[in-house]
């Protein structure tokens, strides 16, 4: 085979061996390459071999997904029992809220997910339009869930299930950034007053376990306050959840704010800024893009943080689980309980997380060193 | 100057108005519903339905003191509350009464401040057990692994029952019954105990009802009783009486069907007609109406209704009357009479 000629300097580029590209290869690097990663290998498809199918067909191949009680499902079926889910879809959903006004609940939640729009994405045509009906949105969102000026007032011991959720994690995670901003500058303050009032709330809130918190919301309080005082038992517990979640915000975003070199406020300052120009425009931007993971970390914490109302009697998916357990139509269906809320949580909480990622790949400025 | 001082007077005043104590009465009265401190869910004695709407015996009891203090059976909110958090609620007059399948006894009535009304289910704590475990007496049971509920007599009666039989066992903790259950039926304990009125519901929800037995043994006695706190007589005779009222109605025969029959008019029975507040006021002693008892029994019927509809030999629960049928029929239910 006579070789083909090319001119100096100018060789083709030719593709790589098969052996080091292409799927075969992939699997010699990376599962085959040493005699434990083949052990690991082999180990690992036996246990994937032992458990997918029994799982696919407990929740698909072998499940009732209709059916009055347990029984039936039984007759139909070795698997899951979704029937009791779908029958208590809207129990878990809603809580208690009573059927005719359900459709606020879902109005409110339309209107969140229009809420989070403008504040999640900045290339938005008016923006800043948005950012105030953003802002406006708790109060909407508190008039549809509670009622009055026209519509049925609806109690919030009434409230429960995803819904409960909801409220409890969006007023937390929207109320727990600022104020953890707050507390994280009063921290560093150079006032006195204000630094030790900080230091005390943060230190006292985090060497306090939350469950405790929420029994002092619940119980403690009557014990305080005058007898009679009505005092919404929701609202106590959003405070306190909100002061928590605080609490820890404020430490990651302390984390974010001395990662910052002094010189940049000194700069900031030399070029006549005052001290809340200086942090809005030069400091907290760059401290809360450092504090990122921490701050989402903080929001799923507290996130997944709101099952546990169910000690003070707030009925949460858990909760709403747990007692739909005890309908003797349904009882021992503890598996798709407890995999259904689960199923919920994931869903919420790695959103949150995949958004953090977007956010820090977007606000990546450094180059990769 | 001077609107200062006003303002402060006012503020005094308002504070003080607000210290003033209203009882129990007045308060649910004022509020217009009553709160029900309740399990977070208990077959057959409190659990929601699919609509959310609680249904259970501890259940219509709430039912029933609403019906007689407020006219209506519907106003309760319903307070889910664990095994540890219950007397807590009630204490804090977070609730105005309690009905979550509690047991009575000396240091609940004393030293937690309770009062506790008539009993209305008598039970008693036995052994769930799987049969091929070969276990047929709970004197085998020394060194098994038992699932129980923290903040509960059971869990007390098991320890009295083990060292008083100079046994050992290692015991698997949880919050709710559920998780005990669930804490079983994964075998990560050899027994299950809890009362014999929930071991019997927990078995025949189990896939397999034939492969785990009760043994025979009761180790304890659980009276169970509503409660009330400490400090208010007059709402402890309310929520007695309505429980009394229940009893009695079912022992007069009187029915939520034919109780506007008897109760239209006086009869012949004085009995019936005291229940019915056609003969005397009885209501005026707990500071209620005549009707009192009238509306408490229209709510979900009489005691024989309550029970035969959430826990009795018809539904799922299947618990026979046993110890807590009328005193007329072999039971031990026996209500002081009123009059």
């Amino acid at each position: 085979m006579a070789p083909v000629p090319y001119k100096v300097g100018e060789h083709p580029d030719l593709p790589p061996p098969v052996s080091v590209t292409g799927p075969l290869a992939w699997l010699r690097n990376n599962l085959f390459s040493s005699p434990t990663n083949i052990v690991m290998t082999l180990v690992s498809v036996w246990l994937l071999y032992e458990l997918i199918p029994p799982m696919l067909d407990w929740m698909f191949f072998d499940a009732a997904f209709s059916g009055e009680n347990r029984d039936a499902c039984r007759a139909q079926a070795g698997g899951a029992c979704w029937a009791f889910i779908a029958e208590r879809f809207r129990l878990f959903t809603y809580g208690f809220y009573p059927a005719e006004e359900r459709w606020r609940v879902n109005l409110a939640f339309v209107l969140l997910l229009a809420a989070l729009v403008p504040v999640l994405y900045d290339r938005l045509p008016a923006r800043k339009i948005g950012l105030y009906y953003s802002m406006a949105f708790p109060l909407i969102a508190g008039w549809l869930l509670l009622g009055g000026w026209g519509l049925a007032p609806v109690d919030t011991d009434q409230f429960g299930g995803f819904m409960l959720t909801l409220v409890i994690g969006v007023t937390g995670i929207a109320f727990s950034l600022p104020i953890g901003i707050l507390l994280a500058l009063g921290r560093q303050s150079s006032l006195p007053i204000i630094r030790l009032f900080c230091v005390g709330f943060i230190e006292f809130i985090r060497g306090v376990p939350l469950i405790t918190l929420l029994f002092v919301a619940s119980t403690m309080l009557n014990y305080f306050l005058p007898k009679g005082t009505v005092f919404d038992l929701l609202l106590r517990v959003l405070i306190m959840v909100t002061l928590f979640a605080s609490a820890y915000m404020a430490e990651v975003i302390r984390g974010g704010l001395q990662a910052i070199p002094k010189g940049q406020v000194e700069a900031a300052e030399a070029i006549g800024m005052k001290y809340w120009q200086s942090m809005r425009l030069v400091v907290l931007p760059q401290a809360l893009k450092i504090s990122i993971p921490g701050i989402v970390n903080t929001f799923i914490g507290l996130y997944k943080d709101t099952t546990l109302v169910i000690i003070i009697g707030l009925l949460d998916p858990l909760g709403i689980g747990r007692s739909s357990l005890a309908d003797t139509k349904w009882t021992g269906l503890h598996n798709e309980v407890y995999l259904f809320v689960a199923i919920f949580f994931f869903i919420s909480c790695f959103s949150m997380s995949r958004y953090s990622l977007y956010l820090e790949k977007k606000l990546k400025t450094e180059h990769d060193h | 100057m001077r609107t200062t001082k006003i303002i402060i007077l006012g503020a005094i005043l308002a504070l003080v108005s607000t210290i003033t104590q209203a009882s129990t009465l007045e308060e649910v009265k004022a509020r217009g519903v009553l709160n029900c401190v309740v399990t977070t869910g208990l077959a057959g004695f409190a659990a929601p339905d699919e609509n959310g709407r609680w249904e259970g015996f501890d259940v219509e009891f709430c039912r029933a003191v609403a019906a007689a203090v407020l006219g209506d059976g519907e106003k309760v909110r319903f307070v889910p509350s664990t095994g540890k958090t219950r007397f807590t609620l009630l204490n804090s007059g977070e609730g105005d009464i309690l009905f979550r399948n509690t047991t009575e006894t000396m240091s609940r009535d004393t030293d937690l401040k309770l009062t506790f009304l008539p009993v209305n289910y008598y039970d008693g704590q036995g052994f769930l057990i799987r049969k091929d475990s070969g276990i047929t007496s709970a004197m085998q049971l020394d060194g098994a692994s038992v699932c129980i509920q923290t903040g509960t007599t059971t869990e007390l009666n098991l320890a009295d029952f083990f060292s008083s039989n100079k046994m050992n066992y290692e015991p698997v903790n949880s919050e709710t019954n559920e998780e005990s259950i669930a804490n079983y039926t994964s075998n990560r304990c050899d027994a299950y105990t809890t009362d014999a009125s929930a071991l019997a519901s927990t078995r025949a929800a189990l896939k397999d009802p034939s492969a785990h037995i009760i043994l025979p043994e009761i180790i304890s006695k659980e009276p169970l009783a509503g409660a009330v706190r400490h400090g208010d007589d007059n709402w402890t005779d309310i929520a007695k009486w309505v429980v009394n009222a229940l009893i009695i109605a079912e022992e007069l025969g009187v029915t939520k069907a034919n109780l506007h029959d008897h109760c239209a008019a006086p009869g012949d029975n004085p009995s019936i007609n005291r229940l019915c507040g056609t003969e005397g006021n009885m209501g005026a002693f707990i500071g209620l109406d005549a009707q009192w008892a009238v509306r408490a029994i229209d709510n979900a019927g009489n005691y024989a209704e309550i029970y035969e509809a959430t826990i009795g030999p018809n539904t799922p629960l299947a618990l026979e009357r046993g110890l807590n049928a009328s005193w007329k029929s072999g039971g031990i239910l026996y209500a002081a009479p009123i009059r």
